[in-house]
């Protein structure tokens, strides 16, 4: 029993990492996902600021679950939320200035990203304090990675540099040449448009597709598998059925 | 006069140049979500039209009148967010006892504005301005969107009986046509210069 108890902790904890990830699979908390990802390390940012909020309102939320009256569900969540974020964007202009003006309005709009509110509603209203704090830290890391990936693929290929040390100020600034600008040299294979705010939606899109693909390939070949068991048990039949006769 | 002028060209910049939607990322997840009938396109363009108004016509006096000479701009978020809520909770209640055929076709999308970026976003960002600038962005913001969400609802009727690759049906290749708009928006860029109208 506890063992199993574990079991879906860790479930809990793991499956929004890639099985329910809120951005490539949900599809929620997009605005974010397509603003702040023109360099890697402002999405990097985004997802801290992200999870740190995440992890504090679901905290509190569950936390509070039996008191807040059905009635008012939502307005409370989107107060206690609203309290987090300004604690957040506080901090973050404080200890991190570099951040706080590169994701601009984005710290304030935390307030009304779906993931938050959806988790809130979704699980945290449901479950105990440790399960909905692990339920957090899952969706947060996987909103990370997801929003990091997106950011690593547009700054990549839309500067041809990856850059560190420009948001996050107390790591020495260092420009890795990747697809060009070599040794000083102006030379470069970016695709400028990757940059820009169409990029955002191309690569979100072509994420999405992956995924899809990769569904789609599983769905086949699971398919195709379910076929070649249901021949060889036709045959086996047939061959039983043969061999009665005999 | 001259204000005037620049009012109105404030206003085209805010709907077509810096368009909410494809250049500032404000409003994605209702532009996703809604964008495939045209009637509910419009109507919820609309209703948001209304709310950001509305937003932008209590909050700028909420927040220059009351919580900057009290030194409480700190709370701006938690202002704005209740303000947004309980209009878009009034805005619901007057539809539904006005014209209950408007709130039968917008129902399910008014508890969606609340969640909308695209209403804090231009609060927010209204609040570095003065007043008849911020309502000029929030009649260009609230345009724009409608603007771009029914064109969007538009070319997404033609997708559905259109040959896509498999993997990217349905939100992929929505993304795609909305990054194909953003490239034909880019195109108008730099054609109003705010700056010489002492805008920028």
């Amino acid at each position: 029993m506890a063992n199993e108890s574990k079991n879906n902790r860790l479930r809990v904890f793991l499956d929004p990492l890639l099985k329910s990830n809120p951005l490539f699979v949900m599809v929620l908390g997009t605005c974010p996902a397509l603003a702040v990802t023109t360099s890697f390390e402002s999405a990097i940012g985004m997802g801290l600021l992200f999870t740190f909020v995440l992890f504090f309102s679901n905290l509190l939320i569950s936390a509070l679950r039996k008191v807040i009256p059905e009635e008012v569900e939502t307005p409370a969540y989107i107060v206690i939320i609203a309290t987090f974020v300004t604690i957040v964007k506080l901090l973050s202009e404080t200890f991190l200035p570099e951040l706080y003006s590169t994701l601009g309005v984005f710290v304030a709009l935390l307030v009304v990203n779906c993931i938050v509110l959806g988790r809130a509603e979704a699980f945290a209203n449901k479950n105990g304090v440790v399960d909905s704090m692990l339920d957090a830290l899952g969706n947060g890391v996987g909103y990370t990675w997801a929003i990091a990936a997106i950011g690593l693929v547009r700054e990549v290929f839309g500067t041809g540099t990856l850059t560190f040390g420009k948001t996050f100020t107390f790591i020495p600034k260092t420009t890795i040449p990747i697809l060009g600008k070599w040794s000083g040299s102006e030379f470069s294979l970016a695709l400028p448009i990757l940059s820009s705010s169409a990029g955002g939606f191309i690569a979100l899109g072509v994420a999405l597709a992956i995924i899809a693909a990769i569904g789609n390939y599983k769905a086949h070949k699971a398919k195709e598998k379910a076929k070649l068991e249901k021949e060889k048990a036709i045959a086996a039949a047939k061959a039983n059925s043969q061999k009665g006769a005999e | 006069m001259n204000y005037f002028v620049a009012f109105i060209l404030a206003i085209v910049s805010y709907t077509v140049i810096d368009n909410v939607v494809l250049s500032r990322y404000f409003g994605i997840c209702s532009f996703v979500g809604v964008g495939n009938k045209v009637k509910s396109a419009v109507s919820m363009g609309i209703a948001v039209t209304f709310v950001i108004l509305m937003a932008a016509l209590v909050c700028w006096p909420l927040y220059n009148f009351i919580l900057v000479p009290a030194h409480m701009e700190y709370m701006e978020t938690i202002v704005f967010i209740l303000v947004i809520a309980s209009l878009v909770q009034i805005v619901g209640y007057f539809i539904k006892k006005k014209s209950p055929t408007l709130y039968k076709t917008l129902g399910i999308y008014l508890p969606l504005i609340t969640t909308n970026c695209a209403v804090l976003g231009v609060v927010e960002t209204n609040m570095a301005y003065d007043f008849g600038r911020s309502m000029a962005n929030a009649l260009g913001t609230s345009l724009g969107f409608t603007l771009v969400i029914f064109l969007f609802a538009c070319i997404r009727v033609r997708l559905e009986s259109s040959n896509v690759p498999r993997a990217f049906k349905g939100v992929p290749i929505a993304l795609i046509v909305a990054a194909i708009m953003a490239i034909v928006f880019l195109g108008l860029g730099g054609m109003i210069d705010l700056g010489s109208w002492g805008l920028a």
